[in-house]
């Protein structure tokens, strides 16, 4: 394993909590005022593990052992994303399939532990959160085959190989409107997978109106940090896909590696625009929603296909 | 290329229309639509732009990016509708149907001879699902302003396949379709009014005598 492999996810666990900041310091710039500090993320954070955890008498070890799973598997996750055209440690033949495997065993921990808790809030969260992830996962895989594809790789390549291909050989103005198309629909999973506007509001105080964050609320101390992290590692995996399959490579290593993480920016300040500039949809028009990012993927890879 | 940008944006208009419930908006994606087709018989022929190509253009862009989108906005202006209600199929199951058909159209013109000159291989496809996802409407939707809007995409279908896939259609024949839409729309216009008045006439008329 070469050395420079470990720096995709280095960046990941060391930039993700980042994100969040740029996207409040978006917020607040299009709300006029002055924001909180852009480290404030990292903050909380260490805050939080040094807090001691309080633990409900009806949850049982699977509340306890959640946290950390979900942890792991982004973790794990994050071994799998290249990272501006410089590969990832892990990398095989259809290692995406891996790659969204892993997202779905963080939030299958999250929702267990959800469950444990015996909340009515929680299993309403719970609730949401799975058929919400039910519409967006398909998306997910459908827009992963189309990139596939149309990378041409000679088989199920790995994701790092996909990246090269799609920003290299691919003709930008022969395939260009099916890549749109598809990054178009990889965006939307992206603002659902993350519980962000237009899906549902991480800002939100109201436990009925909420979906991530109300199955939560009963983490404390380190466990609620892991939770924390580890929503910032989804974000910056997910961000980091659109990424490399949109930004050409350059000929050295660590320009591309700036060029990725301004990307990033651009993407976290896009994600900020869209929750200053957007209300938050109505609960029944979400399926809605990703029914047409759906759509769109599909699209893409009919197109892709003829 | 500039083909496949056009084809692009007639299958999203044509999904956006399958998932929308304002009538105003489907009008305009409806007229948007119209005005990108407009342009390709320009596109679609390799060889040299011919006074027949400009003018079947400027006709549809004309007819369908402003006259036909005028005449519906007054319609339903009249008549006060803004919305689609109660569809018989809802938006997300329209637009599941519409990914089917997509799929349907690629597969069946893989079974269809094609002339080698056609200017692209999303051409007939595309085409295809103009036509069914104009069928589709019609048969799905309650208001008469949406079947009308399926007419006429079902009429860009049928629009794109003789455009595209032909390679030299008699100019008296396409002019010819486009002034039996526009009657037929002109037609709808009028009758989606008459309809309206006639029916407010006679639900007012009960509510009338009550009060005597």
């Amino acid at each position: 394993m070469k050395l420079l492999t470990l720096i995709p996810p280095a960046a990941a666990m060391l930039l993700a909590p980042l994100l969040f900041g740029v996207i409040h310091r978006t917020k607040a710039w299009f709300a006029g005022r002055q924001g909180r500090p852009l480290l404030q993320s990292y903050f909380d954070l260490w805050k939080l593990l040094h807090k001691g955890a309080v633990y409900s008498a009806t949850t049982s070890w699977i509340f306890r052992a959640a946290p950390m799973t979900a942890l792991a598997a982004l973790l794990t996750a994050s071994l799998l994303m290249p990272f501006g055209h410089v590969a990832a440690p892990l990398e095989f033949p259809a290692d995406f399939l891996l790659f969204i495997g892993l997202l779905g065993l963080a939030r299958f921990a999250t929702v267990l532990a959800a469950l444990d808790t015996g909340s009515s809030f929680e299993g309403m969260g719970a609730s949401r959160e799975v058929f919400f992830s039910a519409l967006a996962e398909p998306v997910l895989l459908l827009a992963l085959a189309t990139l596939v594809r149309q990378a041409q790789a000679g088989g199920p390549g790995s994701l790092a190989t996909v990246f090269q291909r799609l920003t290299t050989r691919v003709h930008w103005l022969h395939d260009g409107p099916i890549l749109a198309l598809v990054v178009s629909a990889l965006l939307v999973v992206l603002l659902a997978e993350n519980a962000r506007i237009p899906v549902d509001d991480p800002q939100t105080h109201l436990e009925l109106t909420m979906i991530h964050e109300v199955m939560v609320l009963d983490h404390s101390g380190p466990d609620l940090a892991f939770i924390v992290y580890g929503t910032a590692l989804k974000l910056w995996l997910l961000a980091a896909l659109v990424v490399g399959m949109v930004l050409p490579p350059v000929s050295a290593i660590w320009l591309n590696l700036l060029l990725a993480t301004a990307g990033m920016g651009v993407t976290a300040v896009a994600v900020g625009v869209v929750e200053s500039v957007m209300a938050r949809l109505r609960l029944a028009l979400v399926p809605q929603l990703l029914v047409g990012a759906g759509a769109l993927a599909a699209a893409a890879f009919l197109l892709g296909l003829a | 290329m500039l083909t496949n940008l056009i084809l692009i944006l007639v299958v999203l208009s044509n999904l956006k229309l399958l998932a929308s419930s304002r009538l105003g908006a489907a009008i305009r994606v409806v007229a948007a639509q119209g005005v990108a087709l407009g342009l390709l018989p320009i596109l679609a022929h390799r060889e040299p732009l011919a006074a027949h190509a400009l003018l079947l253009a400027a006709g549809t862009i004309t007819l369908k990016g402003v006259v036909f989108p005028w005449l519906l906005l007054r319609a339903i202006r009249e008549v006060h509708v803004a919305r689609e209600v109660e569809p018989f199929v809802g938006y997300s199951a329209s637009l599941g149907a519409g990914v089917l058909i997509l799929g349907i159209s690629f597969w069946m013109c893989t079974r269809l001879p094609m002339p080698a000159s056609i200017a692209s291989s999303w051409l007939a496809p595309v085409a295809l699902f103009s036509i069914f996802v104009g069928l589709f409407l019609i048969a799905a939707r309650k208001r008469a302003i949406s079947q009308v809007l399926g007419f006429l995409v079902l009429e860009n279908g049928v629009y794109t396949f003789g455009v595209g896939v032909t390679s030299r259609t008699p100019l008296i024949v396409e002019i010819g379709v486009l002034l039996d839409v526009f009657v037929a729309v002109f037609i709808m216009g009028i009758t989606i009014f008459h309809i309206q008045r006639e029916f407010d006439h006679t639900a007012a008329a009960p509510a009338g005598e009550g009060k005597d």
